[in-house]
């Protein structure tokens, strides 16, 4: 009698529960794919959705607020969801380009000279911002002076070096 | 476009490495990426791939500004002169007396940057003044 006690007590507390719950589950995983289908006809494959006892969170990147609300409406209408926690972002705006900023000749010929004085044997004349390069230097050395000409904010550098 | 595309592997590496505020326009056939590096390695990544592009950097449609952004009061800089020891100058330029010198890979402190070519350095002798970004390379 005892034996066919703990038999009940092992069925209600561990078989029924899991029963349910792995019922509670087939009908989330169902949820699940028809709200992703659903998402996906909607263009927006950065939106991604998980569903718990029949709560769908969306999680991801809408482009507006406009798409925002309509992935989330376009959900709700899926059968068996019973609510939408919508946790998307909406993308900022992309920020405008900073207009290029080219060093007045002044300036730039006062660097590019301080830039080669290490470098005997170039030779740099600046014009309307951009920097011409004659002269001869070795391939070695060739990135470093390029790394700082570059830093001086040129309209453009022509390299004529001769490399040795 | 074209030169968007041309230097596609770069602006590519940029984002890869971890290029902050990068910023790729093109104006008058020329390509002008700025941004700031994670390291002085990844800066150098960099240069690399832009060498591979454009071969000893002939084509002159690239103006790439890029500096390191750990480069921040209090980090330490290597010297990298040739051979010789680094002018220290009491004012940003070499037009300014030289006060005191760093050794040919020595290292030094960052005490503020004047601008991307001047920096204000102090050496672990206590010597402070403004040496020449140029000479300088960032350790971390």
């Amino acid at each position: 009698m005892k034996k066919h006690l703990s038999l009940l007590v092992v069925t209600v507390s561990f078989i029924l529960p899991s029963m349910l719950l792995s019922s509670c589950k087939e009908k989330d995983s169902k949820i699940q794919a028809a709200v992703e289908s659903s998402v996906k006809n909607s263009g927006m494959p950065e939106v991604s959705a998980s569903v718990k006892d029949g709560v769908v969170t969306l999680t991801g990147e809408c482009k507006s607020e406009a798409d925002k609300a309509a992935v989330e409406s376009m959900v709700a209408k899926v059968k068996g969801v019973k609510q939408v926690v919508n946790n998307c972002t909406v993308a900022p705006p992309p920020a405008a380009a900073a207009p290029v900023v080219i060093a007045a000749d002044d300036p730039l010929s006062k660097g590019v000279t301080d830039a080669i004085k290490d470098y005997p044997g170039v030779k740099a004349d600046v014009n309307d911002g951009v920097v011409t390069l004659t002269g001869e230097i070795k391939r070695a050395q060739l990135q470093k002076l390029m790394q700082t000409l570059h830093t001086l904010k040129p309209k453009k550098i022509e390299n004529k070096l001769t490399i040795k | 476009m074209a030169l968007q595309d041309k230097y596609r592997e770069l602006l590519d590496t940029a984002k890869s490495v971890g290029v902050t505020n990068l910023q790729a326009r093109e104006q008058d056939n020329v390509l002008y990426i700025d941004g700031q590096a994670p390291s002085g390695a990844a800066k150098d990544q960099l240069w690399n791939v832009y060498g591979k592009l454009d071969p000893d950097f002939r084509s002159g449609d690239v103006v790439m500004n890029i500096n390191v952004s750990t480069m921040v009061p209090g980090s330490k800089a290597l010297v990298t002169t040739q051979q010789s020891n680094l002018n220290i100058r009491k004012g940003p330029g070499t037009d300014q007396p030289i006060v005191g010198k760093a050794a040919h890979h020595e290292v030094v402190t960052l005490v503020s940057k004047t601008n991307d070519q001047w920096w204000l350095v102090r050496t672990d002798a206590g010597e402070e003044g403004y040496a020449s970004a140029q000479y300088l390379s960032p350790q971390n």
